[in-house]
């Protein structure tokens, strides 16, 4: 039995959304109120969401873990945002913008859903510019783009390197107003510890105070995820410390499948590690590729300071390998590119695990002004980090673990495999197929959150109209309940020697190595059994100071950690299961003879769709097939 | 290097809270002040005790999360930057720092090195924001702005939240971050519409949570990680006037 159903509306492509909203079914104004919603998470996704949601007149009940909704970790992101607006008459449109996508993608995400994120993308730049967010404008006041990776066209939309800072503060903005009209109500310093179904629903959620320890439990008719991604099982990425999966794996452990784990993004331009007390990677934004050039010295070793390194002597790698894209190529092969020279010897710095990020020529040519102004703030935070000014030598940059493609599996309603429970923005699997595209994260996640589950959730509520208020006095919350708070007391009653960080460093080490942006067969079999024989440690020697009673922050960093050996063990799984190389999933066992992922279109054209079977057992694989209608599937090549 | 942390250890919101003191031995230059935060925590826990409290997330200065007093100042010695990109090659062997929280009224300490900042977010709710239903926007290219007032707005808009002018000003006002937003929204066509009630909401609300005035000392603008400027207060002074 196939268990899948991506409900795709028929039709050509380019109608298949309008005509899904012409004949969804919709909630009558005055039910609207009656019927409760939460949403997990205020990032783009879910601050639009619950806002969108309040406006219509659902009462919204909206968490997230920070003291503030204004912090979640979309706030971080730098560059910019697409959409198929044209402005620049360079031949952009709805299907280019999807085609970059998908070809982006690798072909391994599904066409509809892609389309759709491209088709509301000029409605999310329209919107966030009347909410007043402060895109970079030319001099005769209309908008300004610049060019991201892996595309020919200029569509990225952007607010200096603070793109996802504006883009957050206006969300917020439209939350806010919701609040005030008593449509939203808001509960920061939350962590949702577990999902409740009842009679296989999603009907609420058991959340902790971190403030005051106490475990509480919220009913709704329906709840979204909005929670994220889950780069930080690497340990160090470019994410907030605290971003975690705990809130997905959970509802997965519950029936929600988990679809291509192992698509994770490792971003090419970030600051080298420092010490080894690191606690994040700072990402230095993809958009500094548009004039900085990636280079190594030809010559193995050579330690001198690259200004005195003469011309001839620089092996511009992106640009000799990629004479197209140069040093504009998608991440996924950017990243590649670097850890090969670094791995064959040609690394500079102390550890030999960096390479140059250039703006010499573009000083020169543009003028020193002209650079400040499109990256000054980058080349702060790069000085505040490492103490060099990059006008006058370029930036140190090496790759860490980014953006994961994988998450949870929707339909194209965005619901997941548990009837009433959505999941949007980065913690869903579907925009973005093996790997995504820059500035297309904001774009998509604001897209689900203000245009997208707005219109696909009245399908359900519709049929949810009659059903009164859920009661959390049920029998499901109270078992939800027991089963967060013994696994909070397990963790206080280990009383072993190691902290939490201390653990989820060495599994992150674990997986940069054997499941980072090369991986083989020999390296995951291995990894399989590191990761296991950590996670039998840590469940023996974990070390949690004082009470679930209280403000506890190790024992909310156990919670997490306890997740992402879980999550490890099916991520690698699903990349020991994928015996191919698409987009970021590189097998050293399938590559071209230069170098290049070679895919296998005929054994995995599909959404690997993981579901939870139960404790220690193996779970099953669901196949969803990807049918490409609308686009031939190309080797996908940047030369 | 090896430092001597003086650091303000307070249980709960009641309690009355002390410096403790910890030596580290082995501060690497290279480390992030929170890094150095972590060690201690490590040792901390390892050796059975309570490890500090702070807030933190994003770690690269723009989520506004973290926040404390080092030295006396607001996020540290060092200008324009917030505490999480502070890095310890600021410091030198022998140094003592003191690290203590927020000490601001409407900011009440919570544990530790945490304060409670939900004022801030009340202000924003009372009216810090433009009044456009999802779908209900116009063609972004048919407003028309000029740069100048763009990046204007821009620059008055990159507030995080963090609180350190209300930690630095002996009054405990709100001023700079208020008129960061005012000043966003008033030099945006978009934002004039309702920029009367907006100004006279958030001052309210802003006085009802017990911030102080402004006596225009400017510790504020001195402390702010991100430049945010005065010349921002003076533009919700005329806004508040001609609201009226
Ligand atoms: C450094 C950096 C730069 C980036 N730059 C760009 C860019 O230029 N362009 C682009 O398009 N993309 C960029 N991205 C990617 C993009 O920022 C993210 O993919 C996107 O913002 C995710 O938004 P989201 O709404 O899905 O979730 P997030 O913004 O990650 O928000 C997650 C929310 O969930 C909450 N949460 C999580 N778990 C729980 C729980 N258990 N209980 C309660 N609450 C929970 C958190 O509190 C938070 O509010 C960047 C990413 C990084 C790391
Ligand atoms: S104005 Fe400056 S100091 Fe005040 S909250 Fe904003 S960023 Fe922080
Ligand atoms: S932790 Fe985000 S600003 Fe410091």
């Amino acid at each position: 039995m196939e268990k899948l159903i991506s409900k795709i509306p028929d039709g050509p492509l380019a109608t298949k959304w309008t005509k899904y909203k012409a004949s969804v079914k919709l909630v009558n104004p005055a039910n609207k109120k009656k019927l409760e919603i939460i949403v997990i998470g205020t990032g783009l996704s879910g601050a639009g969401a619950s806002s969108a949601l309040g406006e219509l007149g659902y009462s919204v009940k909206t968490f997230c873990y920070q003291d503030s909704p204004r912090r979640a970790h979309s706030v971080a992101a730098q560059g910019g945002i697409n959409a198929a607006k044209n402005y620049q008459n360079d031949g952009d449109s709805t299907y280019r913008l999807f085609y970059d996508m998908i070809k982006g993608g690798d072909f391994r995400a599904r066409e509809a859903n892609v389309y759709r994120a491209a088709e509301v993308s000029n409605q999310v730049i329209d919107h966030y510019t009347a909410l007043g967010v402060p895109f970079a404008r030319d001099y005769g006041g209309t908008l300004d783009t610049r060019s991201f990776g892996g595309v020919q066209v200029s569509r990225t939309f952007y607010s200096k390197g603070q793109t996802g800072q504006q883009c957050l503060l206006g969300v917020y903005s439209s939350l806010n107003r919701q609040i005030k009209k008593g449509n939203v109500t808001m509960y920061p310093r939350r962590e949702m510890l577990d999902l409740v179904l009842v009679d296989g629903k999603a009907r609420g959620i058991i959340a902790r105070n971190l403030l005051t320890g106490e475990i509480e439990r919220h009913a709704a008719h329906a709840v979204v995820l909005a929670t994220g991604g889950y780069g930080t099982i690497y340990f160090l990425s470019t994410l907030a410390v605290n971003s975690n999966a705990s809130a997905a794996w959970k509802a997965h452990k519950k029936g929600a499948f988990f679809a291509n784990p192992s698509f994770v993004q490792i971003h090419p331009t970030c600051v080298p590690q420092l010490n080894e007390f690191q606690s994040k990677l700072t990402l230095m934004s993809e958009s500094l590729r548009n004039d900085g050039r990636v280079w190594v010295p030809k010559t193995k070793g050579d330690s001198r300071p690259a200004n005195d390194i003469p011309e001839e002597e620089r092996d511009y790698f992106l640009e000799r390998r990629y004479p197209a894209f140069g040093n504009l190529v998608p991440r996924d092969v950017a990243s590649r590119a670097t850890k090969e020279r670094c791995d064959a010897g040609f690394g500079i710095g102390d550890t030999g695990l960096a390479v140059n990020l250039d703006f010499r020529d573009s000083i020169k040519k543009q003028g020193k002004k002209a650079i400040e102004n499109k990256y000054g703030n980058l080349f702060d935070m790069y000085k505040t980090i490492t103490g060099i000014d990059s006008y006058e030598e370029p930036m140190r940059i090496y790759p860490a673990g980014h953006y994961t493609m994988g998450g949870l599996w929707v339909d194209y309603e965005l619901m997941t495999t548990i009837p009433g429970l959505y999941a949007i923005g980065e913690s869903n699997f579907s925009d973005h197929g093996a790997n995504r595209l820059g500035a297309s994260s904001l774009m998509q996640a604001s897209g689900d959150g203000y245009f997208i589950l707005p219109n696909t959730i009245s399908n359900y509520l519709a049929d949810e109209i009659r059903v009164p208020k859920i009661s959390t006095n049920k029998p499901e919350f109270a078992e939800a309940e027991k089963t967060v708070i013994e696994r909070l007391n397990k963790f206080i009653s280990i009383k072993g020697r190691q902290t939490a960080a201390s653990f989820h460093k060495r599994l992150g080490k674990i997986m940069w190595d054997y499941c980072g942006m090369v991986r083989n067969e020999e390296g995951l079999k291995k990894a399989q059994v590191l990761i296991n024989v950590l996670r039998e440690e840590f469940w023996k020697d974990l070390n949690i100071p004082g009470e679930y009673t209280e403000l506890n922050q190790e024992l909310e960093k156990a919670g997490r950690v306890a997740d992402y050996f879980e999550l490890a063990e099916l991520l690698v799984t699903d990349a020991l299961d994928r015996n191919e190389s698409c987009g970021a999933h590189f097998r050293e066992e399938y590559q071209t003879p230069e170098g290049e992922a070679l895919r296998n279109d005929e054994k995995f054209a599909y959404v690997a769709a993981w579901e939870y079977t139960g404790e220690g057992k193996p779970h099953i694989l669901h196949k969803e097939e990807l049918k490409f209608e609308e686009v031939e599937m190309k080797v996908r090549s940047y030369k | 290097m090896k430092l001597t942390l003086k650091i303000w250890r307070q249980k709960n919101p009641k309690a009355k809270g002390n410096f403790e003191t910890y030596i580290m031995d082995n501060v690497s230059p290279k480390m992030a002040f929170l890094e150095m935060l972590d060690a201690l925590n490590k040792r901390l826990v390892e050796e059975h005790k309570d490890p500090v409290a702070f807030d933190h997330d994003c770690r690269e200065g723009i989520c506004g999360s973290c926040g404390m007093y080092i030295n006396g100042h607001p996020h540290g010695p060092v200008p324009a930057i917030t505490t999480c990109s502070l890095s310890m090659r600021y410091f030198k062997d022998g140094d003592t720092i003191w690290v203590e929280p927020w000490r601001a009224k409407p900011f009440p300490v919570i544990k530790d090195l945490i304060v409670d900042r939900s004022a801030f977010d009340k202000i924003q709710i009372a009216g810090g924001f433009i009044s456009v239903n999802t779908g209900a926007a116009p063609e972004a290219n048919s407003i028309l702005i000029q740069k100048k007032k763009s990046d204007d707005a821009f620059d008055s808009a990159i507030c995080i939240g963090c609180g350190a002018c209300v930690a630095a000003c002996k009054n405990a006002s709100a001023m700079l971050f208020v008129s960061a937003k005012i000043s966003q929204f008033a030099l945006l066509p978009q934002g004039r519409v309702e920029a009367r009630e907006r100004v006279r909401a958030m001052v309210e609300k802003m006085d009802e949570l017990g911030f102080g005035n402004c006596s225009n000392t400017g510790a504020c603008e001195a402390e702010c990680p991100k430049e945010i400027k005065l010349v921002n207060i003076a533009r919700l002074n005329r806004e508040y006037y001609k609201a009226f």
